[in-house]
């Protein structure tokens, strides 16, 4: 399952990383490598095996509907790259 | 060519929790921006969601009134897509094994008819934050406050076969939703959202055509405009020789017309996967048994029953029944007053439009059932004539007290006593001896309109306090001589 | 005083040999002297250290006791640590200073700890060597040109030089367990939902787990008992009650049934650790161990099984890093796509990058069924391969790496390589067992680790079989050359 350039384009359109050109050839060397390594589950046979997804099989719990939250909102916005009356900003974007 | 039109609706229900579906935030609508956004809403490094239990029996009533199979193994699983209103870059949502089945909804049609729609599933799901477009030049604003508000998704079978049917079908959703008290169904506020998949098909045609999805219609008068422009624009393009390409559309109330999104990504790839911060959600067969009996007489159930237990029609049934509140509300001035029929009436025509007036809903009518009920009685012991009985309904609107209270202190009784009504009638009669004559002297259909001359003088002579019915009566055998 | 373990510092600050802010203040001095050499440290909390311990003494001098009242410790700079920067060892996160405590922290400090600072970490804990930090890589005490193992390899670092006696660390494939054998310190990672996750930054989220790093089991115990426990923040935490860990190291190894898997003796292992981890056999075997052969038959999938479910979970926790909240933000960024990619692009290192991508793909439409889903049948396999192995062994031994601490650079050609070094810790991280890792001797002055597994939430078990093997060995004691 080899990746060619334009696949890894994709993907990292999909993940939102700018990848520079010149990067591009060893990256896509780098990601076929290592699923070439994860290829290799492909000879496992799994037939009638369910998925694990958490390893100690309980279930979720729920917590009681209240409000246990209050205002922090300057605190958490000390922390961000752009505010503006109480708002995140982020360049305009089009509908 | 016969086109046929294939809608399919997915409506989005705010879930009336105090808090958020992973969060301890409160769920208030308007506040400041961002000061209902807590960590775990604003997808800090390192939190982790936990689950509220009101969500979960909110889904589960919706589950057991339509009917459907509840998923007693459901999971949470991530949706995957960049945009700025969702923090953590993936929405936690449900995918392969939702918390509600298969089920269905029955609406009624304006032919009187009714129709079985088929539901698909419903998930719950985390709201995203809201993008402020306005206000900052080359910017814009993100407010997280909605971030994490439960919502529970409804998907419905590509079953509905016009605009007409698609809104019944949002208007039964929205009836059930609040009457089950799990969602407030205001579309103005978000509280209810509907996105609707419409597509065309040649008649006869077993396939269905491409759809196009418009987003966000956000009421019901314009979830029949944008329905029926879109499926004018898919039946324009075919014809024309061009092809549905499947896309999301936008619609725009002002030029009555869809247009295609531009930000939201195409053929976006969700790489949907469980959650693996939460567990899945096991509902025992007690819970559900337990929530069964729980759950309040259901519309469908309720029309029926105001049919055969009250005797009215099927359109007076729908329309009473069409919200809890005023279905109770009928139902308590039906049993103060003690006549349906009257009740319903009263309740339809002059408090719907008393309420119309004011721009409220019935939870803040300024006559209340015990009123008006009171009120019914006193039409039904002749106290007061119908006519009157609307001075009084405006007089208690206005905070003048009872039906009782307004008819002593405005002398409204109605005259009942026919030695009185004789006497005004025979003054009246007398002060107009012509018209007596040609009354007399005129035909069958001529007399009809006389007569109306002669109650209404009547009806001026006794200050309209004389009992029509009795006035009619005797009115009659003095013209007839 | 930087020779002592927590034990005995815990004994010393009770018939006041020496106070907690003496103490402390000797090993920030030696921090700031000898880390130049190990780059182990991201951030060194001087001012909140002697205010911690300050406080501790107070608590001391007004009656209470306790074990860690007062006991200086760090942090692996993947714990959020209020007010104070937690980077995960990447630039996107150097100018985050968090908004609050992760619950391990809380816990800690609640119990009287004293944060000497955040240790350096493989940024977003992805990887063995600590070679992949923003803030360049750490040096292994016992040889300044060698890795100490990752991605914990900071606090391994700390430990091992003796600048402090304990640290946190984090275990998603051997994280703990790795360092732990490379710098000849005991590291434990607990079973899967026994330490609290709030707070601690998510790499692969059903496979993250916080432990103790120290020099001793007994040290082990005391620092896992402040950190483990049912939190309520957390849906994954487990509501088990804590043994007394502590109590329970002097039970005799008498009968005690050990399983060695015959797949970790295979080739790839190098022998001369493989002679090391017979002899640690035999020592088990005069304390009263019985030892069994068993077999793993689906432990040599691990491998591709793990570098699927860890970069693909990965891939969805590390979307939050988008320059909009929080964290590192491209300059002047020209629209929102931009905002993403530039932010991304330059505040994420490359290994960090390759394992998004391969996260990305193994979920995307088409191949979630090969790789995913393919991924989480064979961590099914390999969880009821050790159940199955635990009806008839109460611990499984192994070598902890199959190799010696390679040299820094060594592996950087190919990704992969690395990979393969966590072939014995990651089976423990998919079956969510609780596994330790404790010295068991030198190769050429290098250390090498022995692995011991355990069933669900016996923890205790694991250090009390170390605990034992410490009593009549003295691997652990020894302190590299120049710390």
């Amino acid at each position: 399952m080899a990746l060619e350039r334009c696949d890894v384009e994709k993907i990292a359109h999909l993940a939102r990383l700018g990848l520079a050109e010149a990067d591009l050839p060893r990256t896509t060397d780098a990601l076929n490598s290592i699923l070439g390594l994860v290829d290799q589950m492909q000879a496992v046979d799994t037939t009638g095996i369910e998925p694990l997804a958490h390893p100690l099989e309980a279930s979720q719990r729920l917590r009681a509907d209240v409000v246990t939250e209050s205002n922090h909102r300057d605190s958490y916005q000390a922390i961000a790259p752009a505010t503006d009356s109480g708002l995140y900003l982020v360049p305009k974007v089009i509908e | 060519m016969q086109w046929e039109v294939v809608i399919g609706l997915e409506i989005h229900t705010q879930l009336a929790t105090q808090s958020k579906i992973f969060s301890g935030s409160a769920t208030t609508f308007g506040s400041e921006p961002n000061t209902q956004a807590s960590l775990i809403d604003l997808g800090m490094p390192g939190v982790l969601p936990v689950l509220n239990q009101e969500a979960v029996r909110m889904a589960c009533m919706f589950g057991l009134a339509i009917d459907a199979e509840i998923g007693q193994h459901n999971v949470f699983a991530r949706k995957n897509y960049f945009y700025p209103d969702l923090p953590k870059g993936y929405q936690i949502s449900q995918m392969e094994l939702p918390i509600v089945g298969k089920g269905h909804l029955d609406i009624a049609l304006d032919d009187g008819t009714v129709k079985r729609i088929g539901i698909t599933r419903a998930h719950l799901e985390e709201d995203a934050g809201k993008s402020l477009h306005e206000d900052f030049s080359g910017s814009t604003g993100i407010d997280l406050n909605r971030a994490g508000t439960p919502l529970l998704e409804i998907v419905s079978e590509p079953e509905m076969r016009s605009a007409k049917e698609a809104v019944a079908y949002v208007k039964a959703i929205h009836a059930l939703v609040r009457y089950l008290g799990i969602c407030d169904g205001n579309m103005a506020e978000g509280s209810l959202r509907c996105d609707c998949n419409v597509s065309i098909r040649p008649k006869g045609q077993a396939e269905f055509g491409t759809r196009c999805e418009i987003k966000n219609v956000n009421s019901f008068r314009f979830i029949e405009r944008a329905i029926n422009s879109e499926v004018q624009r898919q039946i324009d393009l075919i014809e024309d020789g061009g092809k549905v390409i499947q896309e999301t559309r936008l619609y725009d109330p002002n030029k009555d017309e869809t247009r295609s999104m531009r930000s939201k990504e195409e053929a976006n790839d969700y790489r949907y996967f469980p959650d693996p911060d939460l567990l899945p959600v096991v509902i025992e067969s007690a819970y559900l048994d337990d929530l069964r009996a729980t759950l309040p007489e259901l519309p469908p159930q309720k029309v029926e029953r105001f049919q055969s237990q009250y005797g009215l029609s099927a359109y007076d049934a729908n329309v009473l029944a069409s919200s809890r509140e005023q279905a109770e509300y009928f139902e308590k001035v039906a049993a103060i007053g003690g006549d349906a029929k009257l009740a319903a009436n009263w309740v339809m025509v002059e408090l719907g439009s008393l309420l119309n007036k004011l721009g409220v809903e019935i939870d803040q009518a300024p006559v209340t059932a015990e009123q008006l009920g009171g009120m019914l009685l006193r039409i039904r012991d002749n106290t007061i004539s119908g006519k009157i009985a609307k001075t009084v309904f405006e007089a208690m609107a206005n905070g003048e007290g009872d039906a009782d209270q307004i008819i002593e202190t405005r002398g409204l009784k109605q005259v009942t006593d026919s030695g009185a009504i004789e006497k005004v009638l025979d003054e009246m009669l007398a002060a107009n001896a012509e018209q007596v004559e040609q009354y007399r002297a005129a035909d069958e259909a001529k007399r009809g309109k006389m007569f109306g001359f002669f109650v209404g003088q009547a009806m001026k002579a006794s200050k309209g306090k004389a009992n029509p019915q009795q006035v009619n009566q005797l009115l009659k055998s003095k013209l007839e001589g | 005083m930087h020779q002592l373990t927590l034990a005995e510092i815990a004994r010393g600050l009770a018939d006041k040999s020496f106070s907690s802010e003496e103490l402390t203040r000797a090993l920030l001095a030696r921090i700031h002297q000898l880390d130049p050499q190990l780059n182990s440290f991201i951030s060194v909390t001087d001012d909140l250290a002697i205010s911690q311990a300050q406080a501790a003494d107070a608590r001391r001098a007004a009656g209470e006791s306790g074990a860690l009242l007062g006991a200086p410790i760090a942090h692996k700079d993947l714990f959020c640590t209020q007010g104070i920067r937690t980077s995960c060892g990447s630039k996107m996160l150097d100018s985050f200073t968090a908004p609050y405590d992760a619950t391990v922290v809380a816990k800690l400090a609640a119990a009287g700890t004293v944060t000497l600072g955040k240790t350096n970490m493989d940024e977003f804990a992805m990887g063995s060597a600590n070679e992949s930090s923003h803030y360049g890589a750490v040096k292994n005490p016992w040889s300044l040109e060698h890795v100490p193992g990752g991605s914990s390899g900071g606090s391994a670092a700390a430990v091992a030089a003796r600048l402090l006696p304990a640290a946190t660390g984090t275990d998603t494939g051997g994280s703990i367990r790795q360092p732990a054998a490379l710098t000849s310190l005991t590291g434990l990672k607990p079973t899967y939902g026994r330490v609290s996750r709030w707070g601690m930054i998510a790499y692969a989220s059903s496979l993250d787990q916080g432990g103790p790093m120290a020099r001793t089991a007994e040290d082990c115990a005391l620092l896992l008992q402040g950190m483990a426990g049912f939190d309520p923040k957390d849906s994954t935490s487990i509501d088990e009650p804590v043994p007394d860990y502590s109590a329970s190291l002097n039970t005799s190894l008498q009968g005690l049934r050990i399983g060695l898997p015959r797949e970790y003796f295979g080739a790839g292992l190098d022998p001369r650790i493989a002679d090391l981890i017979q002899a640690s056999v035999k020592e088990l075997e005069k304390l009263g161990a019985v030892i069994k052969e068993i077999s793993l038959p689906n432990v040599q999938h691990a491998i591709p099984a793990y570098y699927v479910i860890a970069p693909a979970e990965a891939s969805s926790n590390l979307s939050r890093f988008d320059g909009v909240r929080f964290g590192y933000r491209c300059e002047n960024p020209k629209d929102l796509t931009d905002l993403y990619k530039r932010s991304r692009g330059e505040g994420f290192g490359s290994e960090v990058q390759r394992r998004i991508m391969v996260g990305t793909y193994a979920l995307s439409a088409g191949y979630y069924d090969a790789y995913y889903l393919k991924a989480q049948k064979i961590r099914r396999l390999i969880k009821n391969d050790f159940m199955a192995a635990f009806e008839g062994v109460d611990v499984i031994l192994g070598p902890t790496t199959p190799n010696l601490a390679w040299k820094i650079g060594a592996k950087n050609a190919d990704p992969v390589a690395a990979y393969l070094e966590d072939v014995y810790t990651i089976t423990a991280n998919l079956a969510g067992l609780p596994g330790l890792s404790m010295p068991a001797g030198f190769v050429d002055g290098l250390p090498v680790g022995v692995q011991l597994l355990a069933p669900y939430f016996q923890e205790g078990r694991l250090l009390n079989v170390a605990h034992q093997y410490q009593q009549v060995t003295d691997w652990h004691t020894r302190a590299p050359n120049g710390f």
